[in-house]
């Protein structure tokens, strides 16, 4: 039904920068929000930023980026025709992403062991500042994470239709697009560390 | 005549089915038409009922939690399902690849999962009504803190707005990229008629705006949930980022919602004078000044918050120069008929009561935008006034003309202009009575959103509500008079109008794939032949 306007993959890529825009300035106004607050209470987010563990940060920005490469390299693979690596590669991306929400996990985890959860009988008693970095924290992260959930979908869904040769050497717009939408994913992180990680 | 028109099923699907699944832009143009005037309707009616309450007689109709609820309802359905929808959703995907010689969208299917947002915002919002702890009682701005204390079912309702923002933003990318990639060879940018400008100055409101709406809805959500704490003052958050936050989106989204009325508002002036624009480049950047400028405005809703005096300033000066392009868009509107033949038809009629309803507006705005008459205005009956003569007399007469002057193009049918006439005159006389009142009622102290009223404002207020039934009763003769037009009315010509726009050189209503060939265009969009110019 939708062949009446011609093919465009240049329209496509458009279309996906336009939606790149949009997940921008959604985490734009939490980075808003980020700012007004620490500017409100700078010392209390340089405390509450000594709870969280800089190695795993760390270690978590490195898991992504790598993830970021191997999509690029996935996309070089089908450009070159080489079916079986590309889709290894981009195997290697979910597995990258899947490792990222796994040291997340145990990062919350241990927030919420430590009774560091927004509504907490132990965050109460706490300044009002370091209350609303972890409000912050919980929310630009949890975000963040339900993107890299959201991207992991999509790749996934471009890996079969690798397997499906409906993403093939001459038609891999789908592919690139989904590599576009990780590499954005992989962006915020890369903000989002500085932020709270290295705020002490 | 032998290609069969869009209106006619030619796929395996029939009927409902078809329409249901349709990726041709003109059927979800139609689809957005018959919805969206299905919640102006119920949103008109809300409205009558407010005014009802406002008159001696009636004030025990409802209870004061219920008006709180309707003005709440009246504001959320009018706003994010009738006129941040408005032009852009039907015109704009019915005429935009229309009028650059494209044969649909560029997303073809992502602008029908728009249309099924759109739905499942709408049935979100209604069922937020009827479930939790009954409809939200906020008013539509949701502020902070009421909104992330009040037992109503807040959360709900901002989740159906969020949808509703993912519908606008995926139909604003889809817009956009129309615009660049599916113009005709040889239409240029400023070859293109000036509604397209419009829309596409809108789209990009749409993407750059809405997710800022998008996550403040989330983050009230997320308050009301798990308590994160950010707008919450007894934590250590700030009721005043939330006031932020919602008019960094929603001041750009009256522009979203008046932009591409503006824009038919240019294509139905050099129609009916039959010459060209005047000020086609004016217009045409205006559009985008808009945009721009409408961006950083978004505090002038705050100036009694509590910011800063240098702030306040700042946005005031700011307001002031918004106002700048939209009169420039007046004046070429204006400038337009001079010296034209002009064709006096209903079209025509209602895009000049838009100039003049608009221009009340737009200057009540201006008042509003200097700081001393702001604080004294705020939050009265001048604010509301304003906003409907700009909303309604803007968006909404800019619509009905839109409608007037496509109406013959879209369904292929012409409808009674006696009618059409007969039907303005309440119209007009009821709005004028019920929002010039208001405006009165404003500079006499009558505070907005209350249940009742001191008895020094009785006189208007009744005023106001006759005014409400003249305005309903034109409302029903315009859509009955189209109604009837839609199964007793004759053929339409192809060029009713004689407008020289592309729309024109199709069948009414087009075929399916609009052009049989891709035309080539060799000139501007409002080219007269007797003018020779354009």
């Amino acid at each position: 039904m939708s062949e009446h306007v011609p093919h465009d993959d240049f329209g496509s890529r458009l279309g996906m920068w336009l939606f790149l825009v949009t997940e921008m300035v959604l985490f734009g106004g939490l980075f808003i929000a980020y700012s007004y607050m620490r500017a409100k209470y700078p010392g209390e987010f340089h405390q509450a930023g000594e709870e969280l563990n800089v190695t795993l940060g760390v270690i978590n920005t490195v898991v992504l980026l790598t993830s970021s490469l191997t999509v690029v390299l996935s996309i070089v693979a089908i450009q070159r025709g080489e079916k079986a690596r590309s889709m290894g590669l981009l195997a290697s991306t979910l597995g990258l992403g899947t490792v990222f929400l796994v040291i997340k996990s145990f990062e919350w985890a241990a927030k919420f062991h430590h009774g560091l959860y927004p509504n907490s009988a132990h965050l109460a008693t706490l300044p009002p500042g370091e209350q609303i970095f972890f409000g912050l924290y919980f929310t630009m992260t949890g975000l963040h994470g339900l993107h890299v959930i959201a991207g992991m979908g999509v790749l996934a869904w471009i890996l079969r239709m690798l397997a499906k040769d409906q993403v093939r050497q001459d038609h891999y717009i789908h592919l690139e697009n989904g590599g576009l939408y990780w590499h954005l994913v992989d962006v915020i992180w890369i903000f989002l560390l500085p932020l709270f990680y290295l705020a002490a | 005549m032998s290609t069969p028109s869009y209106l006619v099923d030619t796929g395996p699907r029939k009927g409902v089915a078809a329409w249901l699944t349709t990726t041709d832009h003109k059927r979800i143009g139609l689809l957005y038409l018959l919805a969206m005037t299905i919640f102006f309707f119920g949103a008109v009616g809300i409205g009558v009922v407010m005014r009802l309450v406002q008159l001696t007689v009636f004030q025990k109709l409802v209870t004061a939690q219920t008006y709180n609820a309707l003005f709440t309802l009246h504001g959320v359905v009018m706003v994010f399902l009738f006129v941040i929808p408005g032009l852009s959703a039907v015109f704009g995907n019915f005429f935009l690849p229309i009028l650059i010689g494209a044969n649909d969208v560029s997303f073809p299917r992502l602008n029908l999962a728009s249309w099924y947002f759109f739905i499942a915002g709408a049935l979100l919002a209604v069922t937020a009504l009827f479930t939790g702890g009954g409809p939200p009682d906020t008013g539509w701005s949701f502020y902070a803190p009421f909104s992330i204390k009040t037992g109503t079912n807040v959360s709900l309702a901002v989740f159906a707005a969020f949808v509703l923002g993912f519908s606008s933003m995926l139909t604003g990318i889809n817009f956009i990229t129309t615009t660049h990639r599916l113009r005709a060879p040889g239409m240029t940018w400023f070859r293109m008629p000036l509604f397209c400008w419009g829309v596409y100055a809108t789209a990009w409101v749409q993407i750059l705006a809405t997710p800022i709406i998008a996550i403040t809805l989330v983050l009230v959500i997320l308050e009301r949930v798990f308590g994160i704490g950010i707008f919450d003052p007894a934590k250590g958050g700030d009721p005043l980022l939330y006031q932020h936050l919602f008019w960094i989106y929603s001041h750009p989204a009256v522009y979203i919602m008046i932009l591409p009325a503006m824009g038919a508002i240019s294509e139905i002036m050099p129609t009916f004078a039959k010459r060209t624009i005047f000020g086609y480049k004016a217009i045409a950047l205006s559009s985008i000044a808009i945009a721009g400028v409408g961006s950083l405005v978004w505090a002038h809703h705050m100036f009694t918050s509590g910011m800063s005096e240098f702030a306040n300033m700042i946005f005031a000066l700011l307001t002031m120069i918004v106002a700048v392009p939209s009169a420039i868009k007046v004046f070429n509107w204006v400038s337009t008929l001079y010296k034209g033949a002009i064709d006096f038809q209903p079209p025509l009629l209602f895009a000049l009561t838009f100039i003049f309803l608009f221009s009340i507006g737009g200057l009540t705005g201006v008042m509003q935008g200097a700081l001393a008459v702001n604080v004294h205005v705020h939050d009265t009956y001048f604010i509301v006034g304003h906003f409907h003569y700009v909303m309604f007399g803007g968006t909404g007469f800019g619509f009905f003309a839109a409608l007037l002057y496509w109406f013959p193009k879209m369904f292929g049918k012409m409808y009674s202009k006696k009618a059409i006439y007969a039907s303005w005159f309440p119209m007009f006389v009821g709005f004028n009575l019920l929002y010039f009142s208001m405006l009165i009622l404003g500079l006499m102290g009558m505070p907005r959103r209350y249940f009742h009223h001191l008895p020094q404002f009785d006189t208007l207020h009744v005023v106001a509500t006759v005014g409400s039934w003249f305005l309903v009763l034109g409302l029903l003769m315009f859509f009955g008079t189209l109604l009837r037009a839609l199964f007793k009315g004759g053929q339409a010509e192809d060029n009713p109008w004689g407008g020289v726009t592309l729309e024109w050189t199709l069948a009414s209503p087009p075929i399916q794939e609009n052009f049989e060939a891709i035309p080539t265009i060799t000139h501007g969009p409002y080219h007269f032949e007797k003018e020779g110019q354009g």
